[in-house]
């Protein structure tokens, strides 16, 4: 049954049969020392994991959110997965064919999308990262776009500079995890006064079964510069679970513009039983370094069997904006904990919260979000709008917001609303000519239109469908 | 050869029979109203013609065009000309009027209509319903009044132009001005060979929209059938 379920409803649910090497089970300090030496790490790095590692091991894994699962033995997990057929890539002929294989299935047609879109992915399949396309174009806007890996190599200082400057090794148990042991992700860099000339995107997907996949992403923004970055994340059917806990960090300098957008869909285990499925604990923050600066997170969060996440923005620079657009849709018995922190530090911060819960069938869907104005931040602005639309009678929406202001100047407003997607609009709308997948497509991104009109395009597409399908099987 | 034709038309929901052996049968370009007391089944009827999936029908056929319509899902019986004028239209936030139209438009005619070619089919359908072109911007039916929504039902008739329409209670909830001006948009909007069934507690809106047939539905069946003057007679004895 379960194989069954697994094939049908989780349309990404294969594995592909790229021979990788895996590290065996469990972590000591031992193991961060072996990855540090298998990516051929300078000192520096190695210290710094092993600093981190030293505090996880000090911390407790924290269980706050409103979500239930079992306790995660950390020994049973293999840290580190390599595809051991390492390509070199300038273009896509290049690519192992097993690989583009893969990307025809999960249905992003990346050759497509690089002729018709001028999209540069960097594709990072399990922890290596297979290559980056595209570069030639971004190097010469003076544009970086690589592997982290990569970036320790070319980019040293500037590694040493900014990584864990903004979510701090000992942030949080996961964020510590993943300073430890992290495997690879992406690195950008956009210098002063720069545009970058294409959207970068990139691919995660975790293919090995019971590997953790602990991803690290750093961008860098200088003054005057914009970059848009898109992440799409999706991970094959397994029984057991996969812990995902990665840190993205974002550095925006005075005038820079950073656009970060996920659409994100890892296997959300069996939906009748429950079992297997990603947990998805990362920690994504933003530092609005410079005045007059803005980071914006879009994300859709469609997959997991645990979300929980609160993509944030310090605004430190004065006048520095903050965006959070989110959509999370819980089916099944998926749960999600997810919402933003907006930390208004500057004069004249202003922040915008439009948050979109669906829940269905016997999921658990949590908005949890915090605005703090500290006592300098006079003038801060924010607007929180939390909706929530509950599919079925079986599942449950819930809405955390704190609001904590410590600046008479200070104005913040917040709106809320929950509502039923129910048989009597579908109706409606297929005596109207529409199907009924139309009808709930049409529901649906009404709904979500604020935060899919804040998607770039290609990718508002690939959410609408996204969300159309998730939603299928859950309406009568 | 009719338009339409109910044959011994048994349903029920939940369990609980509604229709108990009703049978009509409607010809191109007739007007007829189905009068009855509450609970007699007038809705249902309407709902089971428009294909609602909460209804089950127990026995008997529905034929429009040489089609079974039973056998048809909502959107093919929307195809092949059929309306349905809500009592109760449900809001969609997000989506905007215009928008819902045009996809809906599409949807029957099974093609993409040109933004030009719409937006004056639209103009010039709101102004014959006396609607500010607002309305094309505003959510459908979110914050709309009563009147509005039933404005907005007779648009999307003019717009689609069906060869059958199902007004559903229309004049429910609406003052005699409201009640009006819907019934002209009716009048105006209304094709010499389309048909019309006209579901009402009232006489007041056939004074407007002249039905050529009144039918008494009662416990199920239609009780009575009569040319128009059986409403004034309703309307003067009541239903007992």
């Amino acid at each position: 049954m379960t194989a069954e379920f697994s094939a049908t409803d989780y349309k990404y649910g294969f594995v592909t049969p790229i021979e990788s090497e895996v590290f065996p089970r469990g972590l000591t300090e031992d193991t961060v020392r072996a990855i540090s030496a298998k990516k051929g790490e300078p000192p520096f790095l190695l210290a710094w994991r092993l600093k981190a590692f030293r505090k996880w091991k000090q911390m407790t894994e924290p269980h706050w959110l409103n979500a239930k699962y079992p306790a995660i033995d950390y020994q049973a997990i293999s840290y580190y997965s390599e595809p051991k057929s390492k390509p070199r890539l300038d273009n896509l002929s290049q690519v192992d064919p097993e690989l583009l294989r893969t990307f025809e299935k999960l249905g992003i047609p990346i050759d497509e999308q690089k002729r018709l879109t001028g999209v540069a992915v960097d594709v990072v399949f399990d922890s290596v990262s297979l290559g980056t396309t595209f570069r030639k174009k971004l190097e010469e806007a003076g544009v970086v776009l690589c592997s982290i890996s990569e970036a320790v190599k070319r980019y040293p200082e500037m590694l040493e500079k900014y990584l864990g400057s903004v979510v701090p090794i000992g942030d949080n148990f996961f964020a510590a995890l993943n300073s430890a042991v992290f495997s690879d992700g992406s690195f950008v860099y956009v210098p002063k006064g720069v545009r970058s000339p294409m959207e970068l995107s990139t691919y995660f997907r975790i293919n090995e079964k019971e590997t953790g996949q602990f991803e690290r992403t750093l961008i860098i923004a200088e003054a005057g510069s914009y970059v848009s970055y898109l992440e799409g994340c999706t991970a094959p059917a397994f029984d057991t679970n996969q812990l995902h806990a990665a840190v993205v960090e974002l550095v925006a300098e005075e005038g820079a513009e950073i656009k970060y957008s996920t659409v994100q869909n890892w296997y959300a285990g069996d939906p009748k039983t429950g079992k297997g499925g990603i947990y998805n604990f990362v920690t994504k923050r933003g530092l609005c370094r410079g005045a007059k600066s803005k980071i914006s997170w879009t994300q859709v969060e469609a997959g997991a069997a645990i979300t929980w996440k609160y993509p944030s923005c310090i605004l430190r620079g004065k006048e520095s904006v903050g965006e959070f657009y989110s959509v999370a849709l819980t089916n099944g018995k998926m749960q999600a904990d997810t919402g933003t922190k907006m930390i208004h530090v500057g004069e004249g911060t202003k922040s915008v919260i439009v948050s979109k819960g669906i829940s269905a069938d016997e999921s658990h869907n949590t908005y949890r979000g915090i605005v703090k104005v500290l006592p300098n931040a006079a003038n801060a602005r924010n607007y929180t709008q939390c909706d929530s639309m509950l599919v079925g009678n079986a599942c449950s929406a819930n809405t955390f917001p704190t609001i904590d202001v410590a600046n008479r100047k200070a104005q913040t407003e917040h709106e809320a609303s929950t509502s039923k997607l129910n048989e009597a609009q579908i109706f409606y709308l297929q005596t109207r000519g529409l199907s009924k997948e139309e009808a709930i497509q049409l529901i649906v991104n009404g709904f979500c239109k604020e935060v899919l009109d804040a998607l770039p395009l290609e990718f508002a597409t690939e959410a609408r469908k996204l969300l159309t399908l998730k939603l299928e099987h859950s309406v009568g | 050869m009719y338009l339409l034709e109910i044959k011994n038309l048994h349903a029920s929901i939940e369990g609980k029979p509604i229709l108990k052996g009703l049978s009509l049968s409607i010809g191109k370009g007739e007007v007829h109203a189905i009068m009855g007391p509450n609970g007699a089944g007038k809705s249902t009827l309407a709902n089971i013609l428009a294909g609602h999936p909460s209804y089950t029908v127990t026995e008997g056929e529905i034929w429009m065009k040489g089609q079974d319509l039973l056998s048809l899902q909502p959107e093919e019986r929307a195809a092949l000309g059929l309306f349905m004028s809500f009592q109760y239209p449900p809001e969609i936030a997000g989506v905007t009027n215009r928008h819902f139209l045009k996809t809906a438009l599409g949807a029957l005619r099974k093609t993409n209509i040109s933004d030009e070619e719409f937006q004056a089919l639209l103009s010039e359908k709101m102004a014959l319903m006396g609607m500010r072109k607002e309305f094309e911007e505003r959510s459908l039916n979110e914050g709309f009044s009563g009147g509005e929504k039933k404005r907005n039902e007779i648009l999307q008739m003019a717009l689609f132009n069906p060869d059958l329409a199902i007004l559903d209670e229309t004049d429910s909830g609406l003052d005699i001005d409201a009640m009006k001006v819907v019934a002209a948009g009716v009048n105006q909007m209304r094709r010499t060979d389309a048909s019309l069934i006209v579901i009402t507690h009232y006489q007041r809106l056939l004074e407007y929209l002249r039905p050529d047939f009144v039918h008494v539905l009662a416990d199920g069946q239609i009780q009575r059938s009569g040319g128009p003057e059986l409403a004034l007679e309703l309307e003067a004895k009541g239903y007992a």
